[in-house]
């Protein structure tokens, strides 16, 4: 502890016996940024680009639907659902005190707060979510968000989001990926394989 | 610890006279760089973004101790705890506490440059501690125990068939397998059991923030987020030049940095995390050191603690795309390699500063505006300064120096090298003691000099 102590008074003498002048921070100017007149096409064009499957939908019960004309989602056998009105998942996460009881989940559906047209980004605050690993260790991934909650670029974004109030959020544009094989694209690295994202009005 | 001389033309000679892994090598780099222009000029005001990013990060360097004190009473407050280290053996020494105290044998591990350069993952195996890199490209370089030769692309020297045979050989998957589909489902099952065993979860971190006392970590794989999800123990560790002031910050370099790195919008995660998970978890932040505060205070190279790591430099870099990244023998390879490194050690990094034609390209991708072949061209007048050159070098720099100074002396030499190109024989020039000319024809002479032409045609006053 008192070598830690002694580190961060010596580092931070060390700063501050070189005193630099600097520049005020600059300021973002929001109009400078590239806008869409569609949005929430831009989002779905990205997604598309990074992996993601976009479905445009006007009820939550067409989610169920859609999901059932998957494959992979009709031979699921453990399927986590938090959002309760879209679709019914036959394992309750938060009965569960310990993550590690979840690596066997082989759907999560979950809400997402907004979405980000530039990147084909959706902003999950932790809030929403039981454990964080839900968004991570399922086979495959379905977020549900509003199409009316939609930012043009991550200014706006972080604006948005204003002061962080929970102790996680994560933006996810797409399964997980990687090209660290002679830089072919496999997706499905860690997390989830798939990542369907419903766009509700 | 007394560092050999890193000399870049023999630690590039055999991967430069390969000749199919190093135009192999070139193009795959040459295809990222590709992305990433795509991705830069899909966006328009990316000049704009640049040059924020830079005043952002110039003002945090020069305030850097307030920033400091503001993050950690933020982070503090939030239920995370802070650590400092001044140098690589204070970090690890501050992770093996924190590991010895939670009995750990286990540890997951995300992508960190940092823990690189501190060496954390062998002092950690030295103690008894199994240490799992879940970056695929990093997990690959660790059963083969080698290093990463690129920040970002730990693996992109290896070819499929050899990640084919180290996977045989660690996890049991077919021989000959090489595609790269079926190599990463295999890792996928192999990690799967890492993390779910894994005891405590380690990061490195893309950016920290004075003003919440945030931390965010960006990746593709998820493999941060799952390696901290599911142990109650999350330890990230950063340098301290990762600081950014203001939550709002975040929004240039979301942008800025997978752009730039691979050429996506932005990585497929990018985490926020501010505090311990619950009550029953903990949060350790270490931050380091080692070396940045006097880096800090030399003016030549100060901007290169602006530095977000994404790589853009060596994608783009002639020399790099070439002799690969081990022959720079640094944690951080390329051109911000070699402005880096010599500022650790200068006399055993002299030779990184002149692995660089000066052509620029570094300089123009650098998202935050680092004026990196500037940097590397001080880097060669301070090793002279110093004494630090070879002596061929010096010798043939002072007789140049020499000639320059007597206009009569050089107009003597031109005239005999004129006359020497037209009639020395072949065999004269090119042999084994002008390395020069070993893949290179001399030019041919011209009949007179440009005095002697001058002299002739513009002579009248």
């Amino acid at each position: 502890m008192n070598a830690s102590t002694s580190s961060r008074r010596s580092m931070l003498d060390r700063i501050r016996t070189r005193p630099l002048d600097s520049n005020p921070l600059p300021t973002v100017n929001p109009s400078r940024m590239t806008t869409y007149s569609d949005p929430v096409q831009k989002f779905v064009e990205i997604l598309g680009t990074v992996g993601g499957q976009a479905h445009i939908i006007d009820r939550p019960e067409q989610i169920g639907e859609t999901l059932n004309a998957i494959e992979v989602f009709t031979n699921a056998r453990r399927i986590a659902s938090l959002v309760p009105e879209a679709i019914q998942g036959d394992v309750d996460p938060s009965c569960f005190d310990d993550p590690h009881g979840l690596a066997s989940l082989d759907w999560v559906v979950a809400p997402g707060e907004f979405i980000v047209a530039e990147n084909g980004a959706i902003w999950v605050d932790g809030r929403s979510l039981p454990h964080r690993v839900l968004l991570f260790i399922p086979q495959y991934l379905a977020l549900v968000v509003s199409r009316s909650q939609v930012v043009n670029h991550m200014h706006e974004a972080y604006a948005r989001i204003g002061t962080p109030t929970t102790n996680f959020g994560v933006f996810v544009s797409g399964p997980s990926k990687t090209a660290d094989i002679e830089q072919s694209l496999v997706l499905g690295a860690h997390g989830c394989r798939t990542l369907q994202v419903f766009l509700l009005p | 610890m007394k560092l050999p001389i890193v000399d870049h033309p023999t630690a590039a000679r055999p991967f430069v006279t390969n000749p199919k892994r190093s135009p192999w090598h070139d193009k795959a780099l040459w295809f990222v760089r590709s992305k990433r222009d795509k991705q830069a000029k899909g966006v328009s005001e990316w000049e704009h973004l640049r040059e924020l990013a830079s005043e952002i990060k110039t003002h945090t360097v020069a305030n850097l101790a307030d920033y400091l004190e503001k993050f950690e009473q933020a982070a503090t407050n939030l239920g995370a705890t802070v650590h400092w280290a001044a140098d690589a053996a204070e970090h690890n020494e501050i992770v093996l506490k924190i590991l010895r105290r939670h009995e750990t044998l286990r540890i997951v591990k995300s992508k960190s440059m940092l823990t690189e350069e501190c060496g954390l993952n062998h002092f950690l195996e030295n103690n008894g501690i199994e240490v799992v890199d879940t970056d695929l490209g990093e997990r690959i370089v660790q059963l083969r125990d080698e290093t990463p030769s690129h920040i970002v692309l730990p693996a992109i020297h290896i070819k499929k068939e050899e990640v084919g045979e180290t996977f045989h050989q660690h996890l049991g998957t077919e021989k000959g397998a090489s595609d790269p589909k079926y190599l990463t489902e295999a890792a996928r099952q192999h990690l799967r059991n890492k993390f779910l065993l894994g005891e405590v979860g380690i990061t490195g971190v893309n950016f920290a923030i004075a003003e919440t006392g945030g931390i965010v970590v960006c990746t593709n794989e998820g493999n941060a987020d799952l390696g901290v999800s599911l142990p109650k123990v999350h330890i990230a560790c950063m340098g301290i030049e990762k600081l950014i002031p203001r939550f709002q910050d975040l929004s240039v370099f979301t942008r800025l940095l997978a752009r730039s790195a691979t050429g996506q919008p932005i990585t497929t995660y990018t985490s926020h995390f501010h505090g311990p998970r619950d009550p029953d978890s903990e949060l350790h932040i270490v931050l380091v050191d080692n070396g940045r505060t006097r880096l800090r205070g030399n003016s030549e190279f100060r901007d290169s603690l602006n530095c977000i790591r994404c790589g853009a430099c060596m994608n783009t870099c002639p020399v790099y795309r070439r002799s690969g990244g081990h022959s720079y023998h640094a944690t951080v390879p390329g051109p911000i390699g070699s402005v880096l490194s010599p500022t650790r050690d200068a006399k055993s990094y002299k030779s990184l500063p002149y692995a660089c034609s000066l052509c620029g390209s570094c300089t123009d991708v650098c998202p935050v505006k680092i004026p990196l072949h500037h940097q590397l061209l001080a880097w060669r007048k301070e090793l002279v300064g110093r004494g630090l050159l070879p002596v061929s070098k010096r010798v043939s720099m002072r007789f140049a120096s020499m000639l320059f100074q007597r206009p009569r002396l050089f107009a003597v030499a031109g005239k005999c090298g004129r006359t020497a190109l037209r009639v020395l024989p072949h065999w004269m020039t090119h042999n084994r003691l002008n390395t020069w000319t070993i893949a290179r024809e001399l030019p041919s002479p011209p009949r007179e000099s440009f005095r002697e032409w001058y002299g002739r045609n513009r002579n009248d006053d």
